[in-house]
């Protein structure tokens, strides 16, 4: 099967700063929408918004990665990539989910986790692997949507969930393919060609039962019609999440573990 | 002697009985199987998943030729190894990785020894010791080689919420995928001296911040005094303080009569008791 749009014009369309965020997501999705900062340790990482809102009548706790429409507001956000104060957040918000017995929304929309001296100090090695951990037993739903890039333990670090549903132009990935290319090759120039390689789009993912399922995009992409793009999440996260909401919490877990565990 | 034919337990003997205790090369590391014999009681330890093999999910080119030459090469079948066996006389689900293989890159099979020995420890309900190295992911897996590290940690928690130890000991270098799960979710972290540890690489970062680096960054030393490792404990002393460990975990431990105990102590040294808890 030839893809009409190839791998490669997929990731130019995933990082594309017109495409809807995070934030419009949550802003179209959830009303009474409260967000909630910081890590209780020493910081409020602005790469991850976070908080309580309603869904359809249902209090979920909703976690997203900003990478801001425009170059001042990627600047503010430092351009999606979350530093370990953010990915405690996130574990905090989602510890909370659980106390209340909320189910969990995740968006997912990172070029990696942040490599600088402080992430590095402050471990960000280990607050994904906490992240991971934790989230793999925790005793409420959890729904991740890729939304634009998901690369490497950046995006895994909010995205260990029952259900992983990914926009049709969205990418999925062990690192950017700039990385990949210039790991495998020492030639970052030869990012085409890794993306062919690395099976990084929704079709991709899907095919491999790495993702429960993809979600259709506006002609164009999802910036050229956002409200058709909401419309159509929205229509996905209400029938999973009843499905979810159902299954005993013992079930749930077991089955999320089973899911990891033959990947 | 023809150096070809001398097997790794062998050449482990002559080491010890030479008593070696000088800082193992870094650079040179030691291979899985000779770090085994190193630590482990002789003739304890029994591999499990020595067959598993890699095979090449994304259809990766050249990947299939490249593995078999690694095999050949290392006469291993992938990055870790695996096994039951003891240490100091306390039993013990052990995995150690070897960088010669790919550097440590964790791939499916990677994850899956792994999260099976976890599993193992589990339901053996034994310690579980993990000897970590890495150079990251296996980058001819790619999405695969990812979710591995949601499944390796997801068994450390089952795993960690029914009460096992696990001690992990972080070599050089021990970075990317490996320490973003779990090498970072031990109870108890060990480190090797001046080993590289670390989420992003060296190069990664400089690039980045486009700025060199401080001396002894991402160095095991730089981390314990970053709170991320419990000690660093060189070769020579692992075998002993792993040992010690384990000891202090036992699940069968006697508990010796408080009165008596304290009795006995105080006869010997109540000033020198005294001493070390005043």
């Amino acid at each position: 099967m030839e893809n009409v749009v190839n791998a490669s014009n997929r990731v130019r369309l995933a990082r594309f700063a017109g495409r809807p965020s995070s934030e419009d997501y949550i802003n179209a999705l959830f009303t009474d929408f409260v967000e909630l900062h910081g890590d209780r340790l020493s910081k409020d990482d602005k790469s991850i918004i976070g908080g309580v809102g309603m869904f359809h009548n249902i209090p979920v706790t909703v976690i997203g990665q900003r990478k801001g429409h425009t170059p001042e507001e990627s600047v503010d956000v430092n351009f999606g990539m979350t530093n370990p104060e953010g990915y405690r957040k996130a574990l905090r918000l989602m510890k909370q989910a659980e106390k209340f017995n909320r189910p969990i929304i995740t968006f997912v929309d990172t070029p990696g986790a942040y490599p600088g001296v402080e992430a590095e100090e402050h471990g960000q090695g280990e607050a994904i692997a906490r992240n991971l951990a934790v989230m793999s037993d925790l005793k409420v739903p959890i729904i991740s949507i890729i939304i634009g890039q998901g690369n490497s333990g950046g995006a895994l670090g909010i995205c260990v969930a029952d259900e992983i549903w990914m926009l049709e132009n969205s990418v999925f990935s062990i690192l950017s393919p700039e990385g990949f290319a210039s790991i495998l090759w020492k030639d970052s120039s030869r990012r085409d060609e890794a993306c062919d390689l690395m099976k990084l789009t929704a079709d991709d993912l899907y095919r491999y039962k790495i993702i429960e399922g993809v979600i259709e995009e506006p002609e164009g992409g999802a910036h050229t019609d956002p409200e058709e793009m909401f419309r159509k999440v929205d229509e996905m996260i209400l029938d999973r999440i009843h499905a979810l909401m159902i299954m005993p919490v013992d079930t749930l877990v077991k089955k999320r573990y089973k899911k990891y565990r033959v990947m | 002697m023809d150096n070809k034919k001398i097997n790794p337990l062998s050449v482990f003997r002559n080491i010890r009985q030479r008593k070696f205790v000088k800082e193992i090369n870094l650079e040179e590391g030691f291979s899985a199987k000779n770090r085994i014999y190193y630590i482990v009681d002789k003739g304890s330890f029994v591999e499990t998943n020595k067959k598993l093999k890699s095979a090449n999910p994304l259809d990766f080119p050249d990947y299939e030729e490249k593995y078999k030459n690694t095999v050949k090469k290392t006469n291993m079948n992938e990055a870790v190894i695996t096994g039951i066996a003891s240490i100091e006389g306390m039993k013990c689900v052990i995995a150690v990785m070897d960088k010669r293989f790919f550097m440590a890159s964790m791939g499916r099979i990677v994850g899956e020894k792994v999260t099976a020995a976890i599993e193992l420890a589990e339901r053996k309900n034994l310690p579980l010791i993990i000897y970590c190295a890495s150079g990251g992911a296996r980058m001819q897996e790619g999405i695969f080689s990812l979710m591995q590290m949601a499944k390796t940690s997801a068994a450390i928690e089952r795993f960690s919420s029914k009460g096992g130890l696990y001690i992990s000991v972080l070599t050089n270098p021990t970075t990317g995928g490996v320490t973003a799960s779990f090498a970072s979710l031990a109870d108890i972290t060990l480190a090797e001296p001046k080993a590289l540890i670390g989420f992003a690489g060296p190069r990664v970062i400089e690039q980045t911040i486009g700025k060199k680096l401080p001396e002894g960054f991402q160095t095991a030393e730089y981390l314990k005094e970053h709170g991320f490792i419990d000690e660093i404990v060189p070769v020579k002393n692992q075998r002993e303080v792993l040992g010690r460990l384990l000891k202090l975990h036992a699940k069968d431990f006697t508990p010796v009569k408080k009165a008596k105990h304290i009795a006995g102590f105080a006869g010997r040294s109540a000033k020198k008791a005294l001493g070390v808890f005043g």
